[in-house]
């Protein structure tokens, strides 16, 4: 009964906020959504295809060959 | 609630009200707090104004109460129960001064002279009174003192009324206390006692005033408060009176106040509520009216987006009805902050510390310090900081300057070497630094790291230039998807304020010039990631985006795909072609215009107008101002669509400062502790791990966290709005207790 009535509180206010100001909520959960998106995107495509690889020193190039993978 | 994309609808209500029930309507209109009075005497000086002695009174009132609340005094009481204390203390005095007289006298009973004098004289004056006493009477007395406390205790013996007389003169000269002293042991023992029981009792009456003057300071410090207020209110509401007009009959007030459309009935109801309490027979005439004069803006806000509406005013107000670019703010300025501030580790400890300022606000607020009170204010904007930079944090891969390998790295070491790849035992050997070639095949494995920065960029020495070239890429390409997004918000004003003709005239030639130009440039950077290409082949953007201003097609390699070099030149003329569009259609169309004006009769022409109204209220509108307002305007955007542009490499360049100062502290710092092998390591690493600390918080934290901050700021007000905001309207200030309230 204890862990129901948790959850339905919590929610309960969260939609009570969020009633008056439905408008406003939704705009801010799509532009936070389309910036979030658009900057991971960029990230991605950043490293899609690239030009060059890392340069490292020959102590991690030894370190990696043999702990990574 | 869509009030808070646009301020909202207000008008202009005039209100009749009875003198009598005036003081009590205000009042009501000041704790519901919705409407702004207008002055309806701006031509009177303050002292011409009807109301203004009992403004002055209220003044008078409230620094009288200011000065008591510094010095916590009530005047009045408190002198007299001053006055009763001064007298009970030197009652008590004197009477301690008694008690030692008799204690002392004891020792003198051998004495058998019978008249003497006995009294108590200040200690520094008893040898000039010995000296003057010597002289006058040669050695005719025995005189004997003690020195109990700071006064000396003395008797004098003599022989005869008459130099008992002279002596007593002298006493007297030197403010020496005489007190009468019975000659017989017994007498003496009983004054005594009566003087002990009256210095009991008198210490007991002290006692009783000091608590009674004390519980008397509390019951009136604590009304002080309420006192206080009572008197600001009043001195509102007579304030606000001397902005009515009185009508002749002197029963009549009149006011003229702006009200949002949508709160006309609780102000009426409020009125009904005021006139109710003065005991008046009629109610107050709510009228509204129309006019042609602009009202103020207001936005409705609520304690979160009030933080982010007032950065918006600092700039400038909006116009009346005009979009109000508060509601993108809240996400937008939050989230260039965090490109800028970029570090997980770092927007934890942000986000951190705002949710103990929301949590302890009222804690915060009562310590009344400015700097506090300006970081309690802005507290949901720094949680929201906080927030975004954990996300651009894990994106940038950045956590104190380390990154973390959640999904496996995209880039492989092994198949470099032999059976796949150039090196050898031998080579790692003879070099020191060697660079992995993705040509190789199985070096890179096809796929990009999932989500973020792939985490073998943190331990590559040539981490820079990919990262520079991939930030000021990602800087470009932000700028001008927010710059987008501004003309955008352009249009819905256009639309809202049924101003189609500058829809055609304005907008539609801006977005074409800036997507041909910086459109394309975004084109060329995600042609240019997407495709596979050899290092050695692949042009510049820059170069390209150069060459193409200057048509300049000559250099080999300068093509990235096969239709490359008419599409660039399409795109030239049509931007090309948009700044004269910009520049003459608007003014020209105005100038057809207005000719017709001249010859066609006033109100015949009155209907042609859509749209540009303002221009014609006054015919004597001059052609040179439009043109010279228009080519202002048009080289604005123009020039600053580039300097924009160019403006958002910001973002880029304070991520790589945050990035290189948290590196710095990560390197010289924080690893040297932890590279000691010896035993005091451990004693090392904590005194060092403070210092760590300390100068993440002050150094990343406050100075980066402010810079950010500022340039976010810089862009929103400067790059992002001047593309659609006008920001020239007057705030609305309504009359409201509660507002005063929590202003002092």
């Amino acid at each position: 009964m204890g862990s129901f009535a948790l959850p339905m509180i919590c929610f309960t206010t969260l939609w009570a906020l969020v009633g008056p100001n439905r408008g406003v909520v939704i705009t801010s959960l799509i532009l936070t959504a389309v910036c979030c998106w658009l900057f991971w995107l960029i990230a991605i495509l950043a490293q899609a295809n690239p030009l060059f690889g890392p340069q490292l020193k020959n102590e991690t190039i030894w370190y990696l060959r043999y702990f990574w993978e | 609630m869509d009030s808070f994309f646009r301020s909202e609808e207000m008008c202009l209500v005039q209100l009749f009200f009875q003198t009598e029930s005036a003081h009590n309507c205000i009042n009501e209109l000041g704790h519901l707090g919705l409407v702004q009075f207008k002055d309806l005497n701006p031509g009177t000086v303050a002292f011409q104004r009807r109301f203004v002695k009992e403004v002055k009174k209220c003044e008078e009132m409230e620094r009288i109460l200011r000065k008591y609340s510094r010095f916590d005094k009530l005047e009045q009481e408190l002198k007299e129960i001053n006055s009763n204390r001064d007298t009970l203390r030197q009652n008590f005095t004197q009477l301690m001064e008694i008690n030692h007289l008799l204690k002392v006298f004891d020792a003198f009973l051998f004495y058998l002279h019978d008249r003497f004098v006995a009294g108590v004289i200040k200690h520094e004056r008893f040898p000039a009174f010995e000296k003057i006493l010597w002289r006058l009477f040669h050695g005719n007395f025995v005189l004997r003192h003690e020195d109990p406390v700071k006064k000396d205790v003395f008797v004098v013996f003599v022989q005869g009324d008459q130099i008992r007389g002279k002596i007593r003169k002298l006493c007297d000269g030197f403010h020496a206390s005489m007190y009468p002293c019975p000659n017989n042991a017994y007498a003496r023992k009983e004054m005594r006692t009566n003087v002990n029981t009256r210095i009991e009792d008198l210490r007991l009456v002290l006692k009783r005033t000091e608590e009674f003057r004390e519980t008397t300071l509390t019951a009136a410090a604590a009304n002080l408060q309420e006192w206080a207020s009572k008197v600001k209110k009043m001195k509102a509401i007579y304030y606000t009176l001397n902005l009515c007009n009185i009508d002749i009959t002197q029963k009549l007030i009149v006011a003229e106040i702006w009200c949002p459309v949508s709160d006309l009935n609780s102000v009426h109801t409020a009125l009904i509520h005021g006139s109710e309490q003065s005991g008046s027979s009629l109610s107050p005439v709510v009228n509204r009216i129309q006019t042609q004069q602009t009202p103020p803006t207001f936005n409705r806000v609520n304690s979160f987006t009030s933080g982010f509406q007032s950065i918006i005013d600092a700039y400038g107000v909006g116009n009346y009805q005009e979009i109000n670019p508060a509601p993108y703010t809240m996400v937008t300025f939050p989230f260039l902050f965090a490109v800028m501030f970029g570090d997980c580790g770092h927007g934890l400890v942000m986000t951190l510390l705002a949710l103990w300022l929301i949590l302890h606000q009222e804690h915060f607020r009562k310590l009344k310090n400015e700097l506090i009170d300006m970081l309690v204010d802005g507290r949901y904007i720094i949680f929201l900081m906080g927030l975004f930079s954990i996300y651009t944090g894990l994106i940038y891969n950045d956590c104190f300057s380390k990154s973390f390998n959640v999904f496996g790295s995209s880039w492989s070491v092994r198949p470099m070497f032999h059976p796949h790849g150039p090196w050898t035992n031998d080579t790692l050997h003879d070099s020191g630094h060697l660079h992995l070639d993705p040509l190789v095949s199985g070096v890179y494995s096809g796929n990009p790291y999932p989500f973020g920065v792939d985490p073998i960029w943190n331990i590559a020495s040539n981490k820079l230039s990919f990262l520079n070239s991939y930030k000021m890429k990602m800087s470009v390409i932000m700028g001008v998807a927010h710059m987008l997004f501004g003309v955008t918000l352009s249009l819905v004003n256009y639309i809202f304020f049924r101003n189609l003709k500058d829809v055609a005239l304005q907008f539609i030639p801006e977005v074409i010039f800036m997507l041909s130009l910086f459109g394309y440039l975004i084109f060329l950077i995600l042609y240019k990631w997407c495709v596979v290409m050899k290092s050695e082949s692949a042009p510049s953007i820059l170069l390209l985006f150069i060459n193409m201003m200057l048509f300049d097609y000559s250099s080999e390699g300068t093509v990235l795909y096969r239709t490359q070099k008419p599409v660039q030149i399409f795109l030239v003329v049509v931007a090309v072609l948009m700044v004269p569009w910009l520049l003459f259609a608007k003014p020209l169309l105005l100038y057809r215009k207005h000719k017709q004006l001249k010859f066609l009769s006033l109100p015949f022409c009155l209907s042609l107008f859509f749209g540009v109204k303002k221009a014609f209220v006054s015919l004597q509108v001059s052609m040179a101002d439009i043109f010279v307002y228009q080519g202002i305007h048009t080289i604005e955007y123009c020039l600053g669509c580039i300097s924009n542009t160019a403006s958002y490499l910001r973002l880029w360049a304070l991520s790589l400062a945050h990035a290189e100062l948290s590196e710095v502290l990560w390197k010289m710092v924080l690893q040297v502790a932890l590279r000691v092998t010896s035993g005091m390591g451990s004693v090392l690493l904590a005194v060092t791990f403070a210092a760590f600390a300390v100068l993440t918080v002050t150094i990343l934290l406050v100075m980066e966290g402010l810079s950010a901050f500022l340039h976010a700021l810089r862009l929103h007000w400067v790059e992002f709005q001047n593309k659609f905001y006008k920001g020239s309207g007057y705030k609305f200030t309504p009359l409201s207790f509660n507002r005063m309230r929590d202003m002092q």
